[in-house]
């Protein structure tokens, strides 16, 4: 399937330091159209610094992020513009405490988008509905639950209608038993067709939800291939001693 | 090769030295409420600081206009020093240095002078520049010099509070697509004035008592705030009551002023 869309992402020779430390060494990725691509590897391989500079919350060093063929790393582009359509979803939620779960759905619409405030809340409502939120709108976030505050921030990305979501560890500060309510909708996401690039950890995700699966380790793309590849058959012994880790914890040789 | 062991000396389990430390303190306070109880004239000083007859003349005479006068200069003041202070905060947050420059140095220079000084040299200026009329006067003249020296005091709560909001939240917002100035707008400053709230009351209150200073500018009677007031009343009748009348005046402003803003925070923190 993958092979005949379009691209949506092209990622081309990226680096990135901060200071002396040079945390992409060279990354190059396509994610197209409809596709999930899961980026998991070690903390500091530099997975999320990659997807922050998808939509440029990270400045790279050099080399090339296009996404829709815009070139995104030129500096006369509109990053703003840009930036309307890749959705993003933060570990810590990021969700705005001042105002309420519709308002945080609604805000950007207005100010960004200039939908009416009727048009936007209806927008609002649908996503809502979708993550299966809509009956808290008046609440605030700190009323909510992690597991429900980040579901309405993939509302709130949804709302502005993006066309790719970036999710960056969207379950890593959510208690255990909350982790699962918000893959669900991220699975029906996916199952829907949107273009999805996930940092994650969450290796049954991984698996069956991605169409590719990229490990990173060090700054560098150490494998990359779908799940029952990657996961189910790593070739590369770095990808295997990691998977070891992650999958089986209680048997990992104590350094 | 006994080994001697040392007679144990009695002392005061915790819980009795607490109770004999607390009994300490009331009796220093018996004693003290006793010294002043019998060592001071209280007839005298009832009638110089607490002469009825004179608080009710007071009131009568113009007190309510002199509280309306200090609730002008200091909401004119605070309102102008809040935007002014807003202003120098993003300056001092800037990505220009210049911008950086002037805000520190306009910070450092109207925190460090006096605010009385500041009043005098505003008085002076149309003397200085001749013909120079203050919009509003005298109004003017006060809102200028409290906003002055209010917005030096504002600008670093508001620069402190600005970057109290977590990253996360631009980063959420300019994730939306959202400008950085509409992300400052919308998203920034909403919470930074929420957590910023209690210094701004600090703020205005100690603005409340700086509007006292406006008599070094020479008002007219008409003009007088509170201080002004109760000092004329208190020189005219030799009497002190008229001040601590006037002094009341400020807890009058200060008092609900501290109840509403507690009530504020309140609800706020449900959020």
């Amino acid at each position: 399937m993958s092979a005949l869309t379009e691209p949506v992402v092209v990622i081309r020779d990226l680096h990135k330091s901060f200071g002396d430390n040079h945390v992409l060494r060279g990354i190059d990725v396509d994610v197209r159209q409809g596709e999930v691509v899961c980026v998991i590897g070690p903390s500091g391989s530099g997975k999320s610094t990659l997807l922050r500079c998808v939509n440029l919350l990270e400045q790279p060093d050099s080399g090339n992020v296009q996404v829709h063929g815009e070139e995104l790393t030129d500096p006369d582009q509109d990053i703003d513009a840009a930036r309307r359509r890749i959705g993003m979803v933060f570990q810590q939620f990021n969700l705005f405490p001042h105002k309420t779960v519709l308002d945080n759905c609604t805000v950007a619409q207005e100010v960004v988008l200039g939908r009416s405030r009727a048009e936007a809340r209806a927008v609002a409502l649908a996503n809502l509905e979708r993550v299966g939120l809509a009956e808290r709108r008046s609440a605030y976030p700190t009323q909510l639950s992690g597991g429900q505050q980040q579901r309405v921030a993939i509302a709130r990305s949804l709302s502005m209608d993006p066309s790719l979501m970036l999710f960056d560890e969207p379950t890593s500060a959510l208690d255990p038993e909350l982790v699962g309510e918000v893959l669900t909708v991220m699975r029906r996401l996916a199952e829907e067709g949107m273009t999805m690039m996930v940092v994650t950890h969450e290796m049954a995700f991984a698996r069956e939800v991605a169409d590719r699966v990229v490990f990173m380790d060090a700054g560098v793309i150490v494998e990359s291939g779908p799940p029952e590849e990657v996961i189910g058959r790593p070739r590369e012994p770095r990808t295997r001693a990691f998977l070891q880790r992650v999958l089986d914890p209680t048997h990992v040789p104590a350094e | 090769m006994t080994a001697v062991t040392a007679p144990a000396k009695p002392r005061l389990s915790p819980r009795k030295r607490r109770q004999r430390i607390r009994l300490a303190q009331y009796a220093l306070l018996v004693v003290v409420a006793l010294v002043a109880a019998f060592g001071a004239n209280w007839t005298q000083i009832g009638h110089v600081f607490f002469d009825l007859g004179l608080a009710r003349t007071t009131v009568a005479h113009g007190l309510g206009a002199a509280l309306v006068h200090t609730i002008t200069y200091t909401v004119g003041g605070f309102v102008l020093g809040l935007v002014v202070g807003t202003v120098l905060a993003l300056m001092r947050l800037s990505d220009v240095a210049p911008y950086r420059w002037i805000s520190t140095v306009y910070i450092e220079f109207f925190r460090g002078l006096p605010t009385l000084v500041v009043f005098i040299a505003l008085s002076l200026l149309p003397l200085a520049f001749n013909g120079l009329v203050m919009p509003f006067d005298p109004y003017g003249t006060v809102w200028l010099a409290l906003g002055i020296v209010g917005s030096a005091y504002m600008a670093e709560t508001i620069r402190a509070g600005i970057q109290a909001v977590p990253r996360g939240q631009v980063e959420a917002a300019r994730s939306l697509g959202m400008t950085s100035a509409v992300a400052t707008r919308k998203i920034v400053l909403p919470q930074a004035f929420r957590m910023m709230i209690p210094p701004l009351t600090n703020e205005l209150i100690m603005l409340i008592k700086d509007s006292s200073l406006v008599y070094a500018i020479g008002l007219a009677v008409g003009g007088f705030e509170l201080t002004a007031f109760g000092k004329g009343m208190a020189n005219d009748h030799a009497n002190i009551t008229p001040l601590v009348v006037a002094g009341l005046g400020y807890l009058v402003i200060t008092l609900p002023l501290s109840w509403l803003v507690r009530r504020m925070e309140a609800s706020a923190a449900t959020r």
